[in-house]
């Protein structure tokens, strides 16, 4: 088997066994109800995590996520409260600012050689900072789509509801997965995580693909930020705090290296979903606090992280070869 | 044959110079479509600095490049593979993480509405691959094949995205024998296909093995172009390494000068897979030279006496007392002190100070507890800038400023500063212009006259043959021969060196 699917099935596995282990005590925890809301309710975060699945494969990282979210929220809020722009002309607008965002940090990382780590918790600080200056308080979101769009979903057969904004993160995934694995755009991200020199002198664009890397985790976590202020139907400066860590933690449970390089994006759906799913059995057991998801989730990371030492740290085994003569 | 071939690439009369170093001086290098044509020189003899400018990575300062008989200025790799000059690495330029169809098609995979056609690239990669004789999986990952199918296959990149010219570099430094008659076959099918390819080695067998004809450069400039059948291995060595050996003037003194007392020996050092066990013992007042081709070990011993590389067989006695050095903090307690190869990876600090450069080794001994003050500092970096003259403006600029010559003499200060009783100095005179070669090696002979026992590594005989009391031969890893008195000559040692060559040379 191809090493770079170990741990991709690993965290499979364990979310079959931790989803079965939580039917086993709360048998109603098996349900399209139950799976419906695990999907709306981190829809968002899987939006974010698709972007950041991208960072991360090309060997960087994308600190801004959160405060981008947050922003966005705000941004919507005002443009269709207070300027009285439609929501459709807003999230336009909303996604242009962010994309703009994502391809001025890509361009300082590349350019400037500057570590992205940095230039993005920069781009933190001031996307959370512009949030909070156009509005210190939350907005709340008055609208007819808004209100038409969380009455439409699909019902699913059991009661489970497929609300929009999840069919929106399904959609960005099944996009993220032929983008990464299916297009030259894909091959190139992960050729500058494999390694950037050798990429560049086999004729990777490095300097475009950057940019577009960054643009890319931004823009969708606009797009994140626009189905959050669906979800909460507010804007609010303060929103999807620490968000990008939990979309780093699901990018790295989901099987991508943190060095680069390798990864899935679907593995980063699965580790959305057991995210969701440490989440939706302590509202079950109603006793536990909501900080046991950041413990089980912390604890899951540091077994990941341990996993893929063990996997790609080992000696790669030569294949064999068989050569005409 | 090849003598009537056109030449594809010609180079005329290319000038490079880096700073006040002239690392190409009117070099001319053509290859014709169909030969392989070795490119020889030791380090720093400007094969890699040509290398670069056909291949677009430097731009020439002088000179001009043809390809087909036309001009031609590129800007990149890149832009020279598109034109048809492909190179292949020593160390493999691909992707490890990826399959070994995406790494030959990369940037090239055949899409249909921006999906990549998958099955397209596979059947297309077998293909490529099968005729150059190569069966695997194309869709795993490059990294788990072994070096020299990486090569191939970056050969096969290579070669499918240019197809007038390949540029081998080194190719064969980390395959074993099998590997590298595999590679030669490949090599054999491209010459076949009318390809005119560049082929870097150190390794003189091989050279013999596959050559049509050899260029050879030496310090920047062409020694000289031969058919290969025209020459013995002895004649390419000597072009390698000598400057004329008719004129080799007789050196006096250094091999009847008084030895003191035993200093430092080694008995039976060695590390498997680097040295073969060798036996050396020094004495006060000697210099003993080390002559050998590139490879051939010399540097590798050099970094067994100083524990650099530990050794796994063998003892050291400084002084009678037998000491153990597994790395070089051990060393330098023991009295010895190194200059490496390339000072600037190993040697020097470029941006620290000329003071800062020579103390750092006494600070490194003296401990964490004893920190020299500015005014012993300045003492001691006076002092020895003085006793090896060192020229610089003043002692707190940074080395990186000085010519290659002084930033030499700040490390051997830097060594002297800590009152050694072992030098190890390997290349010395790299990279330094040709006046400065003889302040070294007086300054080795000086180094000597004040009882300290020298090991020096040097590819030019002239300056070995200048300061050496014995000099012993590497070769093939391992210590081949001793010489002393009126064998210290340029010719004995290049029949030493070349002496096996010349065998397998014939056989293969």
């Amino acid at each position: 088997m191809n090493r770079a699917l170990r741990p991709l099935v690993a965290t499979t596995a364990i979310f079959i066994l931790a989803y079965m282990a939580a039917i086993l005590q709360f048998p109603n925890m098996l349900s399209t109800r139950v799976i419906g809301n695990l999907l709306t309710d981190n829809a968002f975060l899987g939006i974010a995590a698709v972007g950041m699945t991208f960072v991360i494969i090309s060997g960087g990282i994308d600190l801004s996520v959160g405060a981008v979210i947050g922003f966005t929220t705000v941004l919507n809020a005002i443009l269709i409260m207070w300027v009285g722009l439609h929501p459709f002309a807003a999230f336009a607008i909303s996604l242009i600012i962010a994309a703009a965002f994502g391809a001025v940090m890509g361009a300082a990382i590349h350019y400037l050689k500057v570590p992205a780590f940095i230039v993005t918790l920069a781009g933190m600080f001031l996307a959370r900072g512009g949030a909070s200056v156009l509005s210190p308080d939350s907005i709340g979101i008055k609208h007819d789509l808004y209100t038409s769009i969380s009455k439409s979903y699909i019902l699913l057969p059991g009661g489970g509801r497929l609300t929009i904004i999840a069919m929106i993160m399904l959609a960005v995934f099944a996009a993220g997965i032929i983008l990464a694995h299916r297009t030259r755009f894909g091959s190139y991200v992960y050729a500058l995580g494999g390694n950037e020199t050798s990429a560049a002198l086999m004729g990777v664009p490095v300097a475009r693909t950057t940019i577009l890397i960054y643009t890319l985790s931004s823009t969708l976590a606009g797009l994140a930020g626009i189905v959050f202020s669906l979800y909460t139907s507010a804007g609010y400066s303060l929103s999807a705090l620490g968000v990008e860590l939990d979309a780093i933690a699901a990018v790295v449970i989901g099987g991508t290296l943190l060095t680069g390089g390798y990864g899935f994006v679907a593995g980063t759906f699965i580790g959305v979903m057991l995210q969701g799913l440490v989440q939706t059995y302590i509202v079950f057991d109603g006793t536990l606090s909501s900080w046991w998801t950041k413990i089980v989730i912390g604890a899951l990371l540091f077994m990941f992280i341990l996993l893929q030492r063990l996997v790609f740290s080992a000696s790669t085994p030569t294949r064999n070869v068989f050569w005409k003569t | 044959m090849a003598d009537t071939a056109r030449p594809v690439v010609q180079a005329r009369g290319i000038v490079k110079v880096f700073g006040q170093h002239r690392a190409l001086d009117s070099v001319d290098f053509e290859v014709r479509a169909g030969e392989v044509h070795a490119l020889l020189g030791e380090n720093g003899a400007g094969k890699s600095t040509l290398i670069k400018i056909l291949t677009g990575a430097y731009q020439p300062d002088g000179g001009e490049v043809l390809l087909d008989g036309a001009p031609v200025q590129f800007t990149d790799p890149l832009h020279a593979q598109s034109h048809g000059i492909g190179t292949v690495y020593q160390e493999v330029n691909l992707l490890p993480n990826r399959s070994v169809a995406e790494n030959l098609f990369l940037g090239h995979q055949p899409t249909r509405f921006g999906i990549v056609q998958r099955k397209q690239i596979y059947a297309q990669a077998r293909e490529l691959l099968a005729t150059y004789g190569l069966e695997i999986d194309v869709k795993a990952e490059l990294g788990s094949y072994s070096v020299a199918v990486q090569q191939i296959v970056a050969i096969a990149r290579a070669v499918m995205l240019s197809g007038k010219v390949l540029v081998l570099d080194e190719p064969t430094a980390s395959l074993d024998h099998n590997e590298v008659k595999k590679m030669f076959e490949v090599v054999e099918r491209l010459k076949a296909r009318g390809l005119g390819i560049i082929f870097i080695t150190h390794f003189l067998d091989q050279v013999f093995a596959i050559s049509d004809r050899i260029t050879i450069l030496r310090n920047g400039q062409l020694v000289g172009t031969k058919d290969l059948n025209q020459v013995s291995a002895t004649d390419v060595v000597r072009m390698m390494l000598g400057k004329d050996l008719a004129f080799h003037q007789q050196v006096v003194g250094a091999a009847e000068s008084v030895q003191g007392p035993k200093q430092v020996e080694f008995k039976s050092m060695g590390r498997a897979g680097r040295v073969a066990p060798f036996s050396l013992s020094l004495h006060e007042g000697e210099v003993v030279g080390v002559a050998g081709l590139l490879g051939s070990g010399r540097t590798e011993m050099a970094r067994l006496m100083f524990g650099v590389d530990p050794a796994d067989s063998g003892e050291v006695t400084v002084g009678g007392k037998s000491v153990s050095i597994r790395n070089p903090a051990q060393a330098v307690a023991a009295g010895f002190g190194f200059c490496p190869e390339d000072r600037k990876l190993d040697g020097i600090f470029a941006d620290l100070s000329v003071r800062e450069n020579i103390i750092i080794a006494l600070q490194a001994k003296l401990g964490w507890f004893r920190a020299l003050n500015h005014d012993e500092q300045i003492e001691v970096a006076g002092r020895y800038a003085e006793a090896l003259d060192i020229r610089a403006a003043n002692h707190d600029m940074p080395v990186k400023l000085l010519s290659g010559g002084n930033q030499q003499k700040v490390i051997l200060a830097r060594w002297l500063a800590i009152d050694p009783s072992f030098l190890i100095l390997d290349e010395p005179t790299r990279g330094i212009d040709v006046g400065a070669h003889a302040e070294i090696v007086r300054t080795i002979n000086r180094l000597r006259e004040e009882g300290l026992a020298l090991l020096v590594i040097s590819s030019e005989l002239d300056e070995v043959v200048a300061y050496s009391n014995r000099v012993v031969v590497m070769r093939d890893r391992a210590m081949v021969a001793e010489l002393h008195g009126a064998d210290i000559a340029p010719s004995v040692i290049v029949a030493a060196i070349a002496e096996n060559t010349a065998a397998t040379g014939g056989t293969a």
